[in-house]
């Protein structure tokens, strides 16, 4: 007999039961869903790692403020880190290539009558080149507008894009900061945004301009150190700690009142994070499909004992016992592709739904799409045998009774 | 054509040993008529399914045009039950999610027969069905489920035709109707063996064999025989 026309009486058998075979798939539809959404999920969130260390710049150390601790309860941030610590590192600590001692808060930004919410950030000249800026138009403020505190401002793309459109250059142009008279002396070339940040929607100011005139405030929030190379990073980390102890005084009892820490830890721990969400996903999978599996075995075997006298038919004007297995295994790997391709559609909208609420990209391989599938094909085959089988080794004078 | 030699099937029920057909021996030829007659429980349904090659004799021999059936696995029976034997059973069997036409075209399905949809509606044409291809078996009469039944038996043109109570799900007209079909058919070449347990059914063949507690009891001539030889 055709495999043609055992498809079509599958095809037939299949259609007669239309919910049995819906709610038989259900199981291979919710696995092959989340397959399919486990892996984009994963892919997209390992380019996003990889993007997210790009535009953070590579070999970055920062150190933070810890906080205050008073009989363990944990109160607000230490207020110790300061300019001088950062020129303290950029002078006695070798191997490295810049730092940038950085504050920065959210303020209102205004030219003519158009508005920004945007992070000013006060830092160093070695800024840009560190957190990975390509200038755009103008400059990057120099080491005299640092030291003499002047109000000059670098504004990232999407602040460019909110307070003049594309109809003025800005360079040259005066904006007020909270009030403050700024003069716009360059802007930086678009990075992109990230899920949770737009490193674009920015104002660049000299550190000094931001503490004394701007913030009031003396101590820095972050202090970025760009290594030489990323084998002398742990050396580094020990050096800074080490200088930093001194130069706040702390016993050797005492616990740190500062974080040092690499860009590329916090990136790999929020790396393990989707990680988990994604053999979360995969150990749903795996039961999923088992359980579907054993769904379409216990169907199968219910269609064969109802369709026992059929099977009589078939065997007495010539089935051989193949044909008669043959078409069964037919319909359960039937079944099993429809859940697997239904199970792709959603695992598709799955991962666009959470590229589109997370604000990163899902990344659906051609790969993934036939590992899907060919999962689907085998577990058709798989618990559809046994089934089958029986079915093929029905006794037909039985069978022709069977009421 | 047919030979059966010593047939015999037995069961082992529980510790009891029971014979469903003892020794049972007779020819037929081809283009014969033969009508097996007997009770219920008098084996003849055993000895059917032996015909019919859907179960292996426990003694004795069967031959089918020459083969000895004991020999045959079971793909090779299905083999000879696809191309030699055409059934028509009582309660029809069809399947019903089928058209009459693919009803019976199915046995040229299984046996890879080429063209097999034109030969499938030639056969519905010879019982009278040619309009009714398409239907489904519940869209049809008893008596033209039955004809469905019968051309999908004839299709693959076997060498014998078993009929099991062909008559016992229909009126006494529908019935009739159906006999002298195959009264046709047996005027046509076809050999014919019919399983009942209605003496008026069986008149209408050529001879009647006559099993009781698994044994034949008699084997003779009809009337009919001797009518249509005297016409001839």
């Amino acid at each position: 007999m055709l495999i043609f026309d055992l498809f079509k009486m599958a095809i037939r058998s299949l259609i007669a039961n239309k919910m049995r075979t819906f709610l038989t798939a259900l199981g291979i539809i919710i696995g092959v869903a989340s397959v399919i959404s486990m892996i984009s999920i994963g892919e997209g969130a390992r380019r996003e790692t990889l993007s997210t260390i790009s535009k953070f710049g590579t070999n970055i150390i920062s150190v933070r403020p810890g906080e205050k601790k008073s009989r363990h309860v944990r109160s607000g941030q230490v207020e110790t880190l300061t300019f001088e610590d950062a020129r303290a590192i950029e002078k006695n600590i070798s191997l490295i290539t810049g730092v940038a001692a950085q504050v920065y808060k959210g303020a209102q930004v205004k030219f003519g009558n158009k508005n920004s919410s945007s992070t000013v950030r006060g830092t160093g000249r070695e800024y840009a080149r560190l957190a990975n800026y390509t200038m755009d138009h103008g400059r990057f403020f120099n080491i005299q507008e640092v030291n003499t505190s002047r109000r000059v401002a670098v504004l990232g793309a999407t602040v460019v894009k909110n307070l003049y459109g594309g109809t003025v250059e800005p360079v040259g142009e005066t904006i007020k900061i909270n009030g403050s008279n700024y003069l716009v002396i360059g802007t930086t070339v678009a990075k992109g945004a990230l899920s949770w940040f737009d490193p674009d929607d920015q104002i660049f100011i000299p550190v000094t301009t931001a503490q004394k005139r701007q913030f009031g405030q003396k101590y820095l929030q972050t202090i970025d150190i760009q290594a030489e190379n990323i084998e002398d990073i742990e050396t580094i980390k020990t050096n800074i700690e080490a200088l930093l102890r001194r130069r706040h005084n702390i016993r050797d009892d005492k616990e740190n009142d500062f974080h040092v820490q690499n860009s590329a830890e916090w990136l790999n721990s929020w790396g393990n994070a989707a990680k988990t969400f994604q053999y979360l996903l995969g150990g749903i999978a795996a039961i999923s499909l088992m359980v579907g599996g054993i769904g379409i075995m216990n169907i199968m075997l219910v269609s064969v004992t109802e369709r026992t006298r059929e099977i009589g038919i078939r065997i007495a004007i010539g089935a051989r016992k193949r044909e008669i297995r043959k078409q069964f295994l037919i319909e359960s790997v039937v079944v099993s592709v429809l859940g697997g391709s239904i199970g792709i559609l959603i695992g598709l909208g799955i991962s666009r739904i959470v590229s589109k609420m997370g604000g990163w990209e899902t990344i659906v391989s051609l790969n993934s799409i036939l590992l899907a599938f060919g999962f689907s094909v085998a577990i058709g085959v798989f618990f559809g045998f046994y089934p089958a089988n029986k079915a093929a080794n029905l006794n037909p004078i039985d069978a022709l009774r069977y009421e | 054509m047919i030979e059966a030699k010593g047939l015999s099937k037995s069961y082992q029920l529980g510790n009891q040993h029971v014979v469903a057909l003892a020794n049972a021996s007779f020819r037929i030829q081809e283009g014969e008529w033969v009508a097996i007659m007997g009770q219920s429980g008098s084996g003849k349904s055993t000895l059917m399914n032996l015909l019919g090659c859907l179960d292996q004799p426990t003694e004795g021999t069967y031959l089918l045009d020459d083969i000895d059936v004991k020999t045959l696995d079971a793909d090779a029976l299905a083999e000879v039950r696809n191309g030699k034997i055409g059934f028509v059973f009582q309660s029809f069997n069809l399947l019903a999610r089928s058209s009459a036409l693919e009803n019976v075209e199915l046995p040229l399905l299984y046996g890879r027969v080429p063209d097999s949809r034109a030969k499938a509606l030639k056969t519905l044409e010879r019982v009278g069905l040619g309009n009714r291809a398409r239907h489904k078996p519940n869209e049809l009469s008893g008596g033209e489920r039955q004809r469905v039944a019968i051309a999908r038996a004839l299709v693959n043109n076997p060498s014998i035709i078993l009929a099991d109570e062909p008559t016992g799900n229909l009126d006494s007209k529908t019935g009739e109707e159906i006999m002298q079909m195959f009264t046709r058919l047996h005027a046509e070449g076809v050999t014919l063996i019919l399983v009942t347990h209605e003496a008026q059914v069986a008149q209408y063949a050529h001879r009647i064999i006559t099993l009781k507690d698994g044994g034949i009891i008699s084997d003779q001539p009809t009337a009919r025989a001797g009518k249509e030889v005297t016409a001839c």
